[in-house]
């Protein structure tokens, strides 16, 4: 029997909103247990801040561009490389259960596997859907044709409006506002506890390990929808944490004119969005205009994002206990990670978008090996990306790296490590243009502006992570940081991955 | 939204199949059944959606074929399909779409790209 992996992420989540990461918010002592048992990565780094391309990087070992997932809504082709498949034709078993994203959800037609196959059951068509013989899908609340929103439809049909509409009457991210303060995304939701996707995707996955072989060789994905928007946790758990005790984030300049002062040093896009002028993706609310957000919404944001985060930290408890009832908790590798971050306040912002700042790039990522390493538990501060988790998977199995994965083994213990992680967004939708490319490495973050609907290209951030850890003051154009502009600039450029032609097409917004 | 395929059949042939209203579900993926009555269409999608459609245009000297969506979801919709000749013996299809609210035409868009792959297949696979 080799190394089981027991992979397990989460949508949208801050490094900060988990107490090994200095949360003070949410209570997460199982993720911090394997932290503390484990190796905890300081400065994990996705290579696209929303779902779908990120998801795909994480599936393929690729960045974006060469696996061609650029934005929400294009799907990844059937036939990209898949780890999972790497892994199963080793002989594991596989599994996905939750949320998978890699094709889109609007898809009316059926067409995508993801959406069509909980009409059939749990094993897709041919024997495996990108190298998962059993997938049990979920989203956030009752959206889509996924096994879960049938499950409630079916089970406990008069759930089904008490969850947040997620999309409004145009199919755009709703900005309807509930709760005590009115913020958008935020409903109060009377779904009883066992109802709600986070334990139904803990249940599904302990159910599916229970069914296994004792000594079968297995790779499970556990994918939980929160703590992405809505807002809306069981209400019986919402007591857990009094909005109105939440501190402001950090990020969060409380001063109005402060607020304004950092964005308008920022690329135009910041103060058009903050503005409402500007939506250049579909992720966040199009009526809703950030500059109306009050503190107490973002304490209510914070607070129900933290009794999310804490739902979780439960459910990955029971499991990680099935797993030690099956007599595997020596044999398993755990990795705790997520897909993207949440602005969640920062700098007067929800949601995400074309903000390469901490709270979308700053990821929580823990691996807690089966095998004690040389390193024993600890924490490596070099930046490392989610493309490292394909190859690390495969490390973990003993299986050969392919030579079509960009990243390398996440290292186990202080030192090693790619020598830089890359980022990138593009968007193009409903008129907007919008294209970045970011390199973290050396204690900065630089991002270039492509030429864009209002960008000319000569735009940018740079920012000194020590000094500046949130991102606040753009130094861009600072005269007495030419050179390191430049260099990490030439770096940036000659780093880029390949890129997939012909380009994909958006298939749906998302 | 705008998607095309270029396909070495000729317009006229391809036309035959893109003209016909009651055949769509054969080169549409995702609709698996349509009944048409007069101008009226409806068609029913994978997910047991059925979609009520006016048919508005169906010229077969331009080649041209538009309707519109008309059910409740859709605020405005008008999708136009022309089979353009480019040779004797080839033809592109532009098939475009446009539709309130937006986010529906990127649905119908991207559905008629894959359509149009399948009916490039469909044609110089034979028939």
């Amino acid at each position: 029997m080799g190394r089981n992996i027991l992979f397990v992420t989460t949508d949208q989540q801050r490094a900060d909103t988990l107490g090994c990461y200095g949360g003070q918010v949410a209570r997460t002592p199982v993720v911090d247990s394997l932290a503390a048992a484990g190796v905890r990565y300081q400065r994990a780094v996705p290579q696209s801040v929303v779902c779908m391309p990120s998801r795909s990087t994480m599936i393929t070992g690729q960045h974006p561009s060469t696996h061609g997932v650029w934005m929400n809504g294009v799907p990844l082709p059937p036939d990209a490389p898949s780890v999972a498949e790497v892994l199963r034709s080793a002989g594991y078993r596989t599994a996905l259960v939750g949320k998978a994203h890699f094709e889109p959800f609007l898809d009316p037609f059926l067409r995508f596997t993801e959406n069509s196959l909980s009409r059939t059951g749990t094993a897709p068509p041919g024997g495996s859907h990108r190298g998962f013989e059993h997938l049990e899908l979920a989203t956030h609340g009752v959206v889509g044709p996924l096994h879960y929103a049938r499950w409630l439809r079916s089970e406990h049909p008069e759930a089904v409006p008490m969850f947040y509409p997620v999309l409004d009457a145009d199919l755009g991210v709703n900005d309807l506002g509930g709760g005590d303060t009115g913020a958008p995304q935020v409903k109060v939701n009377p779904v009883p506890r066992g109802w709600y996707h986070t334990d139904w995707v803990a249940d599904r996955t302990i159910a599916w390990l229970e069914g296994l072989p004792a000594d079968a060789d297995w790779f499970c994905w556990m994918s939980f929808p929160d703590p992405h928007h809505p807002w809306d946790p069981p209400q019986s758990e919402v007591g857990r944490i009094d909005w109105r005790e939440v501190p402001l984030p950090a990020g969060f300049p409380g001063d109005r004119a402060e607020r304004e002062r950092i964005i308008d040093a920022k690329p135009r896009h910041w103060r058009l969005w903050y503005d409402g002028a500007l939506v250049s993706n579909y992720e966040a609310p199009a009526r809703w205009v950030p500059a109306t957000l009050t503190e107490d919404q973002v304490r209510e944001v914070n607070a129900r994002n933290a009794v999310e985060c804490e739902l979780i930290d439960e459910a990955l408890g029971r499991v990680l206990a099935a797993v030690g009832r099956r007599g595997w908790e020596a044999d398993t590798d755990v990795f705790f990670t997520t897909d993207h971050g949440e602005l969640q306040g920062d700098f007067g912002l929800l949601f995400k978008g074309p903000y390469h700042v901490d709270g979308l790039m700053r990821l929580p990522l823990i691996w807690r090996p089966a095998a004690p390493t040389a390193a024993g538990p600890t924490v490596v501060t070099t930046p490392v990306g989610l493309v490292d988790l394909a190859p690390t998977f495969c490390a973990v199995a003993g299986v050969a790296v392919p030579e079509w994965m960009q990243g390398s083994p996440l290292p186990a213990g202080p030192g090693g490590g790619p020598e830089r992680v890359l980022t990138e967004w593009d968007s193009e939708l409903f008129g907007v243009g919008v294209h970045l490319r970011t390199v973290t490495r050396d204690g900065w973050v630089c991002t270039a502006y492509r030429p864009g609907t209002v960008h000319d290209g000569s735009e940018g951030e740079l920012y000194a992570l020590d000094e500046d850890p949130l991102q606040r003051e753009n130094r861009w154009s600072d005269p007495a940081l030419a050179a390191v502009r430049a260099d990490l600039l030439a770096d940036l450029w000659d780093s880029q991955p390949p890129v997939r032609r012909p380009r994909l097409e958006v298939e749906a917004p998302v | 939204m705008r998607r095309h395929v270029v396909i070495h059949r000729p317009a006229a042939e391809v036309w035959s199949l893109v003209g016909r209203p009651d055949r769509i579900h054969e080169w549409f993926p995702g609709i698996t059944s349509c009944r048409v009555d007069g101008e009226e269409r409806v068609v029913v999608t994978g997910a047991g959606v059925a979609m009520a459609e006016r048919i508005l245009t169906d010229d077969p000297l331009l080649r041209r074929f538009q309707y519109r969506i008309t059910a409740p979801l859709f605020r405005d919709h008008l999708s136009t399909l022309d089979v353009i000749e480019l040779d004797a013996g080839s033809c592109m299809v532009v098939y475009g779409v446009d539709a309130e609210p937006a986010p529906l035409a990127l649905v119908i868009a991207g559905a008629a790209g894959e359509a149009l792959a399948n009916l490039r297949q469909l044609m110089e696979g034979g028939l």
